[in-house]
């Protein structure tokens, strides 16, 4: 039987000013009916780039190379007018969006946007087309469909919009579905929940699924086949299974090694990927990872190797290897030397009860107050020297209105914030600005943390100007310090930020947070915006630099993978409180808050047989506002084991092992004792 | 515009494969960048070319080709281009090209100097309300809502008619009415700046307000404070023509494009051309090398922001 789809030989130019950038080269696969095949690699690496190829929607500039064709069910896509074309987009195959707030129109009804390639495709009335969107908006798991038509996007959540792009792409039945990191901008939580959604339809329609990802872990549990991408061409292309367990691509291989894991030991350092992907404006002549390569030869570097193999297992490599590579280096983590002491005897930085509450503009109505978003209720921890605590969280539960606060860029409405014996909150002015130095901040996104319009020299010596450090020959010469420890170039001082990757930039972020030999440093979400490859080396050098500073951290992550790694401690939050706090370990073995457990369940994980075994678990529902938040436990309206009492209670932080403490009326392992655990006792540590 | 481009430049950007960064690479910074979109810009080049052109006529012109624009000579009042007058005399018996090197002095004095006042009131106003925030932003900008709200061509022609203009009381007086436009757009700019990471970060190292507007607002804002500059130097020319031309002007002996323009309206029936086209070329073509250069200013920055 031939395949549904076949693509052969697909070749994409996109000319820009800078040349002909080979986004996709030569690139072929299948896709049977009722498969899923995932397309995996770093950015830039030409999935999202195949994806729009199929359809046609290519980029200005952009133009398939002769010798491209995509065939489906026997038919030439390729070469065909644009009105040929339209009637298959959106109807035979259509597309998932990354991103739901921008990919609706802000000012069209959903049920307006799901009908359109009903109406469109399918030449009916108005009135069958609202049908049609109402049974594909039920069948996406929107509650009540109907009366929903008539909302505009900005009315529902993000996992929502998620679930009506779905909708909007299976209003027309299309054969082929190609989703575009469809969970990447959502939650753990609803990326599963979205997960489950897109493999259930698919066997339910028995559509084809093009599932473009990064993430190893979705791959591992959501598609039959993988081709993994590289530098615009496929590395290696298997069935899942097989891909996970015996690949024979070495980039497959780092790639799946780089990925720091829920299930490892946070002792052994991260392999990393050396260097970046290669320019595709000028693509080396051999193999394209070569470079980075730790087998590679001669030969690799001046013949390409073809994508061939044994029956369905096709690799493009000179020197394939056998396998994964053992869970984390054989390079032990570096730890300081005088480690966190277990009940430490002066913490360096005690948070208790922070309230901080921000007024929700608008929709004043008379009579019914002011309204606020309870960013934090009742918030406490304290961190010891050389300690690192994690901060994980959906978001919108208050991570980062939390890390402002421990900073001191905000100020807590009620609560005090005490660094080294000092109230943070009685600081002002000059005595604030001194007591700064202690404290430093590491940005989530390298491309807006460092000013586009100074040198990374002057970047860095800012701080030091700041406070007054040194004549300018010994600021310049700290500089240096700095660049090395960070890992980059002397020269790399001379540079402006825009001429680093993004990587490298967060590295230099992370020197300007050392120049004032801080004591603590809030990391917000330090590696989200980065590849995978780079993450690894970014979370090595945070963990070196700690061993050889004494530093404290408090990471703060949507990505538990990466706050066990790092963590010493683990704080779990909900809705503005902290729902569990306990060692990395008392987290991921020995959880006692069912939505501990929740999350922990809904982070995928990158082994076939684990992701597919927990299919249909996690937890359902979405985050409630933070405007009225349930009464009792917050979490009590998606929890499985809420009860009467769960409402009318708030359950209050009970021991549950030394430095481990839940607030759940019913939770998962008993508590030590039925008293509230004593903040000085949650201060004790792991 | 892509006919004009050179054909795939040697790519600036640093060999992203490397963790080394080649030191000869230093010399790129953005502002290089910027220059280069900029000089790539054929509008640019005309734009600047014709402003050099103007200028050197004006300030140089002077020096060697010497009139007398002081002493009234009725025996030579009209008189059509020929050898010893290029463009002919007015009806004063003003040599026309001197007058028109003259005239362009005063305008060209006078765009400047307005552009830079009120670039650098508007942007230390805009960027402190801006930065500020909250209740003394609002403030601020109700200050400007109240300045904008009285008509600027009223209040001018109140002001000349009261008073006997000069240039510098002109610049002034401009000056007071455009900063309102700067100081918005700044704040504009930097209500989205402040919010930019780098911005907090110089908070965490202690840094003072003032350091944050001087070091890293105003520097990042001088996009939109250049072209707001260029264009100001225009409208500036524009408006004090506009003052001439009503007769409200600078008063003789004082030479400007406006008066010219207007006193040769009068004569234009009977034949006298070169009173008019003159003053009125030139006054055009001026604006419009602003014009293009504030575009082209424009666009280099956006050029800046997309090869990020």
């Amino acid at each position: 039987m031939a395949p549904l789809l076949e693509v052969r030989n697909l070749t994409t130019h996109i000319r820009t000013r800078r040349g002909v950038v080979r986004a996709v080269d030569d690139v072929s696969f299948t896709l049977e009916a009722g498969e899923t095949l995932g397309l995996v690699g770093e950015s830039g690496c030409g999935k999202s780039m195949t994806g729009l190829s199929l359809m046609g929607l290519l980029p200005p500039g952009g133009s398939l190379v002769g010798g491209s064709s995509v065939t489906l069910d026997g038919r030439e896509l390729v070469g065909l007018p644009e009105r040929e074309l339209r009637r298959v987009r959106g109807n035979d195959i259509a597309m998932v969006f990354q991103d739901p707030m921008t990919a609706l129109d802000p000012t069209k009804t959903i049920g307006h946007q799901v009908a359109e390639p009903v109406l469109l495709h399918r030449g009916c009335t108005r009135a069958e087309a609202a049908d049609r969107a109402t049974e594909v908006l039920g069948l996406v798991g929107l509650p009540h469909p109907r009366e929903r038509l008539n909302d505009y996007p900005h009315q529902l959540s993000g996992g929502m919009r998620q679930r009506v792009l779905i909708a909007m792409a299976l209003a027309a039945e299309p054969r082929v579905l190609i989703a575009d990191e469809p969970t990447t901008a959502l939650d753990v939580t609803i990326q599963a929940q979205i997960l489950a959604l897109l493999a259930d339809l698919r066997t339910r329609l028995s559509m084809a699924m093009i599932l473009i990802t990064h993430d190893m872990g979705v791959t591992a549990g959501h598609t039959d086949r993988v081709n993994v991408m590289y530098a615009g061409r496929i590395a290696e292309s298997t069935g899942t299974d097989r891909l996970f367990r015996g690949m024979r691509h070495p980039y497959t291989q780092s790639l799946l090694a780089s990925v720091p894991r829920l299930d490892q030991d946070p002792d052994r350092q991260l392999p990393t990927i050396p260097g970046l992907p290669p320019d595709l404006t000028a693509a080396p002549a051999g193999c394209r990872f070569a470079e980075r390569c730790r087998y590679a030869t001669d030969r690799c570097r001046a013949e390409e190797p073809e994508l061939t193999g044994p029956d369905s297992h096709r690799y493009a490599c000179w020197h394939p290897t056998s396998g994964p590579l053992p869970l984390g280096s054989a390079v032990v983590v570096p730890r300081p030397a005088a480690a966190p002491v277990a009940v430490p005897d002066r913490p360096l930085l005690e948070a208790r009860d922070l309230v901080r509450e921000f007024p929700v503009r608008g929709n004043r109505l008379p009579g019914r107050g002011r309204r606020v978003v309870h960013a934090l209720s009742g918030v406490s921890l304290t961190l010891g020297p050389g300690e690192t605590f994690g901060l994980v969280g959906e978001s919108g539960c208050g991570k980062t209105s939390l890390g402002r606060l421990l900073v001191g860029l905000d100020r807590p409405d009620a609560g005090t914030v005490t660094l080294d014996g000092t109230d943070l909150g009685r600081l002002r002015g000059r005595e604030l600005r001194r007591r700064r130095r202690d404290l430093q901040m590491m940005f989530q996104d390298p491309f807006s943390s460092l000013d586009p319009r100074m040198r990374v020299g002057s970047i860095l010596r800012e701080p030091l100007q700041i406070h007054g450090l040194g004549s300018a020959r010994q600021q310049r010469a700290r500089v240096a310090e700095l660049l090395a420890e960070v890992g980059l170039p002397t020269q790399g001082a001379e540079l402006y930020p825009h001429e680093f990757s993004g990587g490298q930039r967060q590295r230099i972020g992370l020197a300007r947070a050392l120049a004032l030999t801080p004591k603590l440093i809030v990391a917000d979400e330090p590696v989200s915006a980065l590849d995978v490859s780079v993450r690894a080396q970014v979370l090595n050098l945070m963990n070196r630099l700690q061993a050889s500073h004494g530093l404290s951290y408090v990471v703060i992550s949507h990505d538990l993978a990466v706050v066990r790694y790092l963590a010493d401690r683990i704080g779990v939050m909900y809705l503005g409180r902290l729902v569990e706090v306990g060692s990395a370990d008392d987290i991921h073995l020995r959880a006692a808050h069912p939505y501990t457990a929740g999350l922990l369940k809904a982070v995928p994980v990158p082994d076939p047989d684990l992701e597919r075994a927990k299919r249909g678990s996690g937890i359902s529902g979405e985050l409630p506002s933070p405007v009225d938040p349930p009464s009792g436990c917050r979490f009590r309206t998606r929890c499985p084991l809420a009860r009467e009492r769960c409402a009318d209670e708030q359950p209050v932080l009970r021991l549950f092992g030394a430095g481990h403490t839940a607030a759940c009326h019913f939770p998962l392992q008993p508590p030590l004792s039925d008293t509230p655990a004593v903040a000085a006792t949650d201060a004790s540590g792991g | 515009m892509s006919t004009l481009e050179p054909l795939a430049p040697p790519d600036p950007a640093p060999d992203p494969r490397s963790e080394t960064v080649d030191a000869s690479t230093a010399a790129r910074g953005s502002g290089r960048l910027s220059v280069r979109a900029f000089v790539r810009n054929r509008r640019a080049l005309v734009g600047l070319g014709i402003v050099a052109v103007i200028a050197a006529f004006c300030f140089v012109g002077p020096l060697l080709y010497r009139t007398d624009q002081v002493t009234v000579r009725l025996d030579l009042a009209d008189l059509s281009p020929g050898s010893a007058y290029p463009l002919g005399t007015d009806a004063s018996g003003y040599d026309v090209l001197g007058r028109l090197m003259a005239g362009g002095r005063s305008s060209l004095e006078l765009g400047f100097a307005v552009a830079f006042t009120t670039s650098v009131i508007g942007t230390l106003y805009g960027a402190v309300a801006g930065y500020l925030g909250g209740l003394v932003d609002a403030v601020m900008m109700r200050v400007i809502d109240t300045f904008l709200a009285v008509p600027g061509i009223v209040l001018l022609l109140m002001m000349v008619s009261m008073f006997t203009p000069t240039l510098w009381g002109i610049v002034l007086l401009l000056s007071l009415l455009s900063w309102l436009g700067a100081a918005r757009l700044v704040r504009g700019e930097v209500l989205t700046l402040r919010t930019r990471e780098f911005v907090q970060a110089a908070r965490m190292m202690g840094g003072t307000g003032g350091r944050i507007v001087l070091r890293h607002l105003v520097p990042n804002a001088a996009g939109v404070i250049i072209v707001s500059g260029t264009f100001t130097i225009a409208d500036s020319i524009l408006t004090l023509s506009a003052l001439s031309f009503l007769g409200l002007g600078l008063p003789p002996p004082h030479a400007d494009w406006g008066t010219m323009l207007s006193a040769g309206l009068n004569s234009l029936y009977d034949g006298y051309w070169w009173l008019v086209y003159p003053p009125a070329g030139i006054l055009i073509v001026t604006v419009v090398a602003f014009n293009l250069i504030g575009d082209a200013v424009h666009d280099a920055l956006d050029v800046r922001l997309q090869r990020r």
